[in-house]
């Protein structure tokens, strides 16, 4: 057993999953395979919208991913940081906009 | 030519493997690195494992398509991921001998394409005269393989536009990226604003135009230690950027994957990608691909006439495993029933849709 939670390697383990549980382990990759493709949605922005949420749940397996696939397909640092910020700025705007919650309690419990 | 010439107008990033006596220029010991590790502890196939699933082994050639022609090492530019260990301090460069040899065997093959490459082929004192001759023979399509920055590196190359118009020239050209850092970074500052010039240049005498016969294409290969991506989406996006931002104007574009020897192994142990890298190699070996894959249609001669299965083995001096060696004794039915060479750095060629000197094959 490891003796830290995170180790690059098993990124490229990830399919093995599979193995405890053929069905839905099918299923998934199915699934997120299918997301991937173009669609409404180039492939290339579905990879920045991926790079983005891989911040937002702090996934570090996730960002190596996309990191490399968004350099695969071309897409430019600039481009890269840009999608960061758009997960920061609504991961730090879901802490901020409980500022209301917090501001209606006080006028509510205040005289 | 001197080197203090070549020196002024190169871009000088830094020395060829060769030059410093690196271990890895030595095709033995890359050769040794790339069967070791991962692969005999049997953490990863062998290319020999994986290939026996689904192909007959040895592998075969199947009908001969392209003569690759290698006119030298010599280059004014020593990018970082070069596979030749090409620079301005090489000085290996195919003789008159060698190329009446070549000329020879191209009136005799089978053959419907001759493919120039090097170094920079164009470095070559006798590369117009070779030119000229081959184009006489009636081979159907003739690639000059230009780094672009050549064109516009000396006086006496600005003209090269012109010539290869005038010899109905197929021109590939290298532009890793349609972004200044990237492409600088990988082939030295400077490259890609000269790149741009060059393509300027081909444009204007009619290359890579809607309407005209005279082919431009480009050649994408990444600039890490990362696989290139659907070839077609990659040249959407390198014709618009390139059609905006400068209005220059190509054919296609070929997605080449770097191959794990030479001076992009160095950069990847240095980096300590070499391991990720062959894993994402062997993860995306697509059998699609051994079907086409350039060995099976190509032959490789170097710049001393000897033959090899493609430009990789001839950089890891694996000389067809023929009778028949060298330019000067060609047969081409004697080599056709040769067994191609293999060895790890094959995968390169195998992952994803496939990668040769004419992008992906699958």
């Amino acid at each position: 057993m490891a003796k830290s939670y995170y180790d690059p390697a098993d990124l490229r383990k990830f399919g093995e999953i599979t193995e405890w549980s053929e069905e839905l382990g099918k299923k998934f990759f199915d699934y997120y395979g299918k997301v991937f493709e173009e669609g409404a949605l180039s492939a290339r922005e579905k990879s920045l919208i991926a790079l983005a949420v891989s911040h937002v749940v702090k996934c570090p397996y996730c960002i190596d991913a996309y990191t490399q696939d968004g350099l695969q397909r071309g897409i430019t640092k600039e481009e890269m940081m840009e999608a960061v910020h758009a997960g920061a700025a609504i991961e730090g705007g879901a802490s901020l906009v409980h500022g209301v919650q917090m501001m209606n309690k006080y006028k509510k419990l205040s005289m | 030519m001197p080197i203090s010439i070549i020196a002024e107008f190169a871009f000088m990033t830094q020395k060829s493997l060769h030059a410093r006596k690196d271990d890895l220029s030595n095709p033995v010991k890359q050769l040794e690195f790339l069967s070791n590790g991962l692969f005999a502890e049997g953490e990863l196939p062998t290319f020999k494992q994986k290939v026996s699933q689904t192909e007959n082994t040895p592998l075969k050639p199947k009908k001969l398509e392209i003569l690759q022609i290698n006119l030298g090492y010599m280059c004014n530019q020593t990018c970082s991921h070069c596979h030749v260990d090409a620079g301005p301090d090489r000085k290996e460069i195919m003789t008159v001998e060698t190329m009446k040899d070549c000329l020879k065997a191209i009136k005799q093959t089978g053959a419907h394409t001759l493919d120039l490459t090097g170094g920079a082929p164009e470095m070559n004192p006798n590369f117009r005269w070779f030119v000229k001759e081959a184009s006489k023979v009636g081979i159907k399509d003739i690639i000059v393989r230009s780094n672009l920055t050549i064109i516009v590196a000396n006086k006496k190359y600005h003209d090269l536009p012109q010539f290869f118009k005038e010899h109905n020239v197929h021109v590939v050209s290298s532009l890793p990226f349609y972004k200044r850092e990237k492409t600088d970074k990988q082939r030295g500052k400077g490259v890609f604003d000269s790149s741009i010039r060059a393509l300027k240049m081909l444009n204007e005498v009619g290359y890579g135009k809607e309407n005209s016969d005279l082919k431009l294409d480009l050649v994408y290969n990444p600039s890490g230690a990362f696989l290139p991506t659907d070839q077609e989406a990659m040249e959407r996006d390198f014709k618009e950027a390139l059609k905006e931002d400068f209005n220059i104007e190509f054919n296609n574009l070929f997605a080449i994957t770097n191959l794990p020897i030479s001076r992009f192994l160095e950069f990847l142990i240095a980096s300590e990608n070499y391991e990720d890298y062959m894993h994402a190699l062997v993860d995306a070996y697509n059998p699609a691909a051994v079907k086409n894959v350039m060995c099976r249609n190509t032959l490789s001669i170097s710049w001393d006439g000897y033959l090899y299965d493609c430009d990789f083995n001839q950089m890891l001096e694996l000389k067809v495993a023929s009778k028949v060696q060298h330019i000067s004794d060609y047969n081409e039915n004697e080599l056709q029933n040769r067994n191609i060479i293999i060895s790890q750095h094959c995968y390169g060629c195998t992952a994803g849709a496939g990668s040769s000197c004419q992008g992906s094959v699958a």
